[in-house]
C-alpha cells in the first residue's frame, strides 16, 4: 500500500506522521526551510506562495502556542487564516468530525492544520478527503492524542542538523516523560530515519512506554549514565495531571532523578546542545540555569519551527 | 554538452564589463540572481571599478510557476546584505528570456526596501520576452531554440561556461 502521505509520484500530500517518511522526504523539508528563517529577518516579513489560498486552524484539543507559530508561518507565506477552536464550538452542538470537514471544504479550504486528542484524527481526515476526491486539500497533523506531532520533530531535527549538523556522529537523549509523548515519538522516528548513531531516552519504567527499544532507541533509568557522552539532550514537559496517577511520587522526586541540572548536564559533551519543545516547567524537568544557560537552544527552536512550518506548507501547497 | 554555436562566457563576460564601465554608479550594489547571475555578479564586482556591494537573489518564493511546478528541490538563501533602501541597485543574470526571473527578483527587492533604482546587466539575451523587461548592459544577443535552454557552468577553478541543455532540465528563463 502507498504511503498515504505521499501523491503517485511519491511527493508529500499531506504530513501525518514522520514514520515512514523516506530519508529525501525529510531532508527536502529541512533544506527548504533554511532560506524560510531569513524572511524573519527582514522588512517585509512575508513572500507571495500561498497568495490566495485559505488555511484553516482546526484546534479539537487547545494549544496557545502551536496554533501561533502555525498562524504566523501561514501568514507569512501570505495564506489566509482561519482559527476553529472547535473543541468549543460545532461539536459540542453533535456535529460529526468528517461533516466540519466537508463544511469547511465547501468553503473552499486549500489547507487544513489539525490538533486533535484522538490519534489517528488527521489520517482520517486525509482519507476522506481522497476519497471524496478532494486530494488537492492538505492536511496537516499539528499534534494527534500519543501519536505524533511532526512538525515538532522536524524542528528539532532542524535545530539539532543546525547546531551540530551530521546524525551519524550524534548522540541524542530525550528525557523524561516518553509515555505520553507524541514529541518524542515523532522525533525518534526523524532520528532514526536520519541515521543518527544512538538514540536514547531516559525516564523511570513508568514513564516508558513497553518496549520502547523496537523504536530503535537505548534505554536507560538513571541519567548518570544515560547523558554520559550525549550531543543532544532533549528534555519532555512533565505534565501536571501524571502526577495526580500513581505514575509518579511527586514533582520534587521527579526534578531529583530526571530534572536536568547544570551538574547533572555536566555529564554530556561540553558542547551539548539542551532543547525543550515548550511550554516549560522550570523546576521540574528543568532548572531555570539550564533553561536559560548557554547550552541552551530552546528559543531558537521557537523561531526555527516557525520557518520549518513555511517549508512544510509552501512544500505541500506546491504538490 | 557544449556547442559551437554559443560565444566564450569569459569573453562575452569582458565585453559586459566594458559596457558597463563608466554607466554604472561608483557604489551601486551588484544583486545576481542565483544560481549563474550570483557568480556573474561576484567577478564583475572586481572588474568594475568603484565599491560595490553584493547580493544574491533566489527568486523561487516570488516564481510565478509556483502553482504548476510547485517549490525546486535546491533552494538558496537569498542575502542582500546592504541598506536597500535608497540603494542603487544592478540585477545581473546569466540569460534574459521570458524576463518571468527578473520580475520575480524585483519583487523580492522591494520585500528589503525601496531602492532608489534598479538596473538589468545579463550576459545573454536571446529573446523571447513575456514581459515588458529589458536589459541596460548585454554581453551577447543569441537566438537560440526554443527547446533549448542556456546554462552557465562554472568549472572548480572559477571559469565560467556557456552550455545547452534539453529546456526544462535547468533553471532557465
Amino acid at each position: 500500500m502507498r504511503n498515504p502521505q505521499l501523491n503517485a509520484d511519491g511527493e508529500l500530500q499531506h504530513l501525518l506522521t514522520l514514520e515512514g517518511l523516506p530519508p529525501e522526504v525529510i531532508g527536502r523539508i529541512l533544506d527548504t526551510a533554511v532560506p524560510f528563517v531569513s524572511i524573519a529577518e527582514r522588512d517585509v516579513k512575508k513572500v507571495p506562495l500561498l497568495r490566495g489560498k485559505t488555511v484553516f486552524n482546526l484546534f479539537f484539543e487547545n494549544s496557545t502556542r502551536t496554533r501561533t507559530t502555525f498562524e504566523i508561518a501561514a501568514k507569512r507565506l501570505s495564506a489566509d487564516v482561519i482559527n476553529l477552536n472547535i473543541g468549543v464550538s460545532s461539536t459540542t452542538k453533535g456535529e460529526t468530525l468528517l461533516d466540519t470537514i466537508d463544511n469547511l471544504v465547501a468553503m473552499n479550504a486549500d489547507m487544513f492544520i489539525v490538533r486533535h486528542g484522538q490519534s489517528g484524527a488527521p489520517h482520517l481526515i486525509a482519507q476522506h478527503l481522497s476519497a471524496a476526491n478532494r486530494a488537492h486539500i492538505h492536511v496537516v497533523n499539528a499534534g494527534d492524542g500519543r501519536h505524533g506531532h511532526p512538525t515538532q520533530g522536524l524542528l528539532d531535527l532542524f535545530t539539532i542538523r543546525h547546531y551540530k549538523r551530521d546524525f551519524r556522529q550524534l548522540t541524542v537523549a530525550i528525557v523524561g516523560d516518553v509515555l505520553h509523548s507524541r514529541v518524542a515519538r515523532s522525533l525518534i522516528h526523524g532520528l532514526t530515519t536520519l541515521g543518527t548513531a544512538e538514540v536514547r531516552v531516559i525516564g523511570p519504567q513508568t514513564l516508558l512506554p513497553t518496549a520502547v527499544e523496537s523504536l530503535g532507541v537505548r534505554v536507560f533509568h538513571h541519567m548518570r549514565e544515560g547523558l554520559a557522552g550525549c550531543d543532544v539532550v532533549v528534555m519532555l514537559r512533565l505534565q501536571n495531571e501524571r502526577m495526580k496517577g500513581s505514575l509518579l511520587p511527586s514533582a520534587g522526586e521527579f526534578f531529583k532523578h530526571y530534572g536536568l541540572t547544570v551538574d547533572k548536564l555536566k555529564l554530556a559533551k561540553p558542547d551539548a546542545i539542551v532543547m525543550h519543545p515548550g511550554p516549560m516547567n522550570r523546576g521540574v524537568e528543568i532548572d531555570s540555569a539550564v533553561a536559560d544557560g548557554r547550552h541552551s537552544v530552546i528559543l531558537p527552536q521557537v523561531t526555527f519551527g516557525i520557518a520549518v512550518r513555511m517549508a512544510v506548507m509552501s512544500i505541500l501547497a506546491g504538490n | 554538452m557544449t556547442d559551437a554555436s554559443l560565444p566564450d562566457a569569459e569573453a562575452t563576460l569582458g565585453r559586459l564589463a566594458d559596457k558597463m564601465r563608466g554607466a554604472v554608479a561608483f557604489d551601486a550594489a551588484l544583486v545576481g540572481i542565483h544560481s549563474g547571475g550570483a557568480w556573474l555578479a561576484e567577478r564583475l564586482a572586481h572588474m568594475l571599478e568603484g565599491e560595490h556591494p553584493l547580493g544574491s537573489i533566489d527568486v523561487s518564493f516570488y516564481r510565478d510557476d509556483y502553482a504548476q511546478k510547485g517549490l525546486r528541490a535546491k533552494l538558496a538563501t537569498t542575502t542582500l546584505p546592504f541598506e536597500v533602501e535608497g540603494s542603487r541597485i544592478i540585477l545581473v543574470d546569466d540569460v534574459l528570456y521570458t524576463g518571468r526571473s527578473v520580475r520575480a527578483a524585483i519583487n523580492e527587492i522591494f520585500d528589503y526596501g525601496r531602492p532608489q533604482s534598479i538596473e538589468l546587466a545579463v550576459l545573454i539575451d536571446r529573446g523571447g520576452r513575456e514581459l515588458p523587461i529589458e536589459a541596460k548592459y548585454v554581453g551577447a544577443r543569441l537566438a537560440v531554440a526554443r527547446d533549448l535552454s542556456i546554462a552557465l557552468q562554472r568549472d572548480p577553478d572559477g571559469s565560467l561556461k556557456l552550455s545547452l541543455e534539453p529546456a526544462g532540465s535547468a533553471g532557465g528563463a
